[in-house]
């Protein structure tokens, strides 16, 4: 009987996600391990230098993970000065998270795979520019409720500033391997609110002090998302 | 808005087995201030052919294309493949802010829309759009194209006559006639080696010295650099 269902939401599509949100209304159907709902997040690293830090994604039902003029969360924080996002992955809003634990390096791609046992509203994903003060990207709050099994929704995000770290771009102050400096602290120097960042400058163009250079350059958009529902 | 048309388009792709062919009318826009654009080569194609895919390394026929301009091997590639192909409908070089447009009747069966065309003066960049899914509905579509780098050639910005030769490195024109000459070289290593987003190109002042031989002033860019119009009948 279960297979019997499962079968006619793949047939039917989007027409039988009505019924999929009623799920929660039976506690025989949810417990069963078969039931759970899978998503595959597919990312590709887009800029010519900049690692990404260990790829996050969040399925929740309230909150955000920024908002353009608001001030990042600590959690956020920890995330686009050094990487960490330890703190993000168990923020109380977080219904499940996933990473996959690894740097992806620029020009290659990676998947995490999330899976739920009840249906989360949204999807969220954050990684780190790791040569880069305080530069991150992602998707905040994708709507996946309607998605249906073999869908996909696919994203190019751009980069953007934390706003917690000053651009200094100098020694000592940039966690990934054009520099090998600090991450996470806590102080607050920038204008302490998240906006589209506005690229680095780099010691070849002319910034003193910068450690980074013309290879670090970006532009957008800075990755390849694909979400794809595979359960 | 762009979630529903996912959506619609994730149905249509589960549903229908065979398209019927269709009459669309394309135009493309350079959106820049100081690139031009060599000869534009378009495809519409099956799922299995492609003129590139990001974050994967560029075949040769790509190379071609986007250190030369050249390109009759990218045309031969999707020919082979079944793609109906457009070839150079501006006839010749599209200077900033000037648009061409053409007419492709997609056989059946090919679905998918894909351009490319180098940017001058860079040593790699092209202009593309990879796979674009053709609505299957009559209407007016509008998308916006990125500058990428083929991550096969060092981004030295120096123009040197011949250069347009794959693994020569150099640029090979600045059509606009507005480059300098004697540059020391701003790269010599490509840290990238797959297609990915450019990063821009570096320029400098000194039209007769300095690392670069383009001018930072001109030759630079943001994306999106071209817009593409396609109207279904």
């Amino acid at each position: 009987m279960l297979k019997y269902t499962k079968l006619a939401i793949v047939v039917f599509g989007a027409i039988s996600l009505v019924a999929c949100d009623d799920n929660n209304e039976s506690s025989a159907l949810t417990s069963e391990a078969d039931s759970a709902l899978e998503y595959q997040v597919t990312v590709s690293n887009l800029t010519n230098a900049q690692p990404f830090s260990p790829l996050t994604v969040l399925l929740h039902d309230t909150g955000d993970v920024w908002n353009i003029g608001d001030s990042a969360s600590d959690a956020l924080e920890s995330l686009a000065e050094s990487g960490d996002n330890s703190t993000l992955m168990s923020s109380s809003f977080v219904l499940g998270a996933e990473t996959n634990g690894a740097v992806l390096p620029y020009g290659q791609s990676a998947t995490v795979t999330i899976s739920t046992e009840t249906e989360s509203n949204y999807l969220s994903l954050v990684t780190m520019l790791v040569n880069t003060n305080d530069a991150f990207s992602g998707l905040n709050k994708v709507d996946i409720s309607q998605l249906a099994v073999n869908q996909s929704l696919q994203y190019s995000p751009g980069a953007y500033d934390a706003g917690t770290e000053g651009n200094s771009e100098a020694a000592g102050t940039i966690p990934g391997p054009a520099d090998g400096g600090e991450g996470f602290n806590a102080s607050r120097d920038d204008l302490n609110i998240v906006t589209m960042h506005s690229g680095i400058i780099s010691s070849d163009d002319g910034l003193v002090g910068s450690v980074l250079n013309f290879e670090h350059k970006f532009d957008n958009p800075v990755m390849a998302v694909t979400i794809t529902r595979i359960k | 808005m762009s979630h529903k048309h996912f959506i619609a388009a994730g149905f249509l792709g589960l549903f229908s087995a065979a398209s019927q062919a269709q009459d669309l009318t394309v135009t493309l826009t350079n959106l820049t201030q100081g690139i031009h654009f060599t000869p534009v080569i378009a495809a519409s194609h099956d799922m299995n052919a492609a003129i590139f895919h990001v974050a994967e390394t560029a075949s040769a026929e790509l190379t071609a294309l986007a250190e030369g301009g050249s390109i009759a091997d990218m045309s031969i590639l999707l020919s082979n493949a079944g793609a109906d192909v457009i070839e150079n409908p501006a006839s010749g070089l599209l200077a900033a802010a000037q648009m061409t447009s053409f007419n492709l009747t997609n056989s059946s069966g090919n679905d998918y829309l894909s351009v490319a065309a180098m940017m001058l003066p860079t040593n790699d960049g092209f202009v593309g759009l990879d796979s674009w899914k053709i609505p299957s509905e009559a209407g007016t579509y509008t998308v916006y194209l990125n500058a990428y780098d083929a991550g096969t050639e060092a981004n030295n910005e120096l123009v040197l006559t011949g250069s347009g030769a794959p693994g020569t490195l150099g640029i090979p024109a600045a059509p606009g006639g507005d480059a300098g000459s004697n540059g020391t070289g701003v790269s010599d290593a490509q840290s990238n080696t797959n297609i990915h987003i450019h990063r821009g190109v570096l320029g400098d002042t000194d039209a007769s010295a300095g690392a670069s031989d383009l001018d930072s002033r001109v030759h630079r860019w943001l994306n999106p650099v071209a817009k593409l119009t396609v109207v279904v009948q």
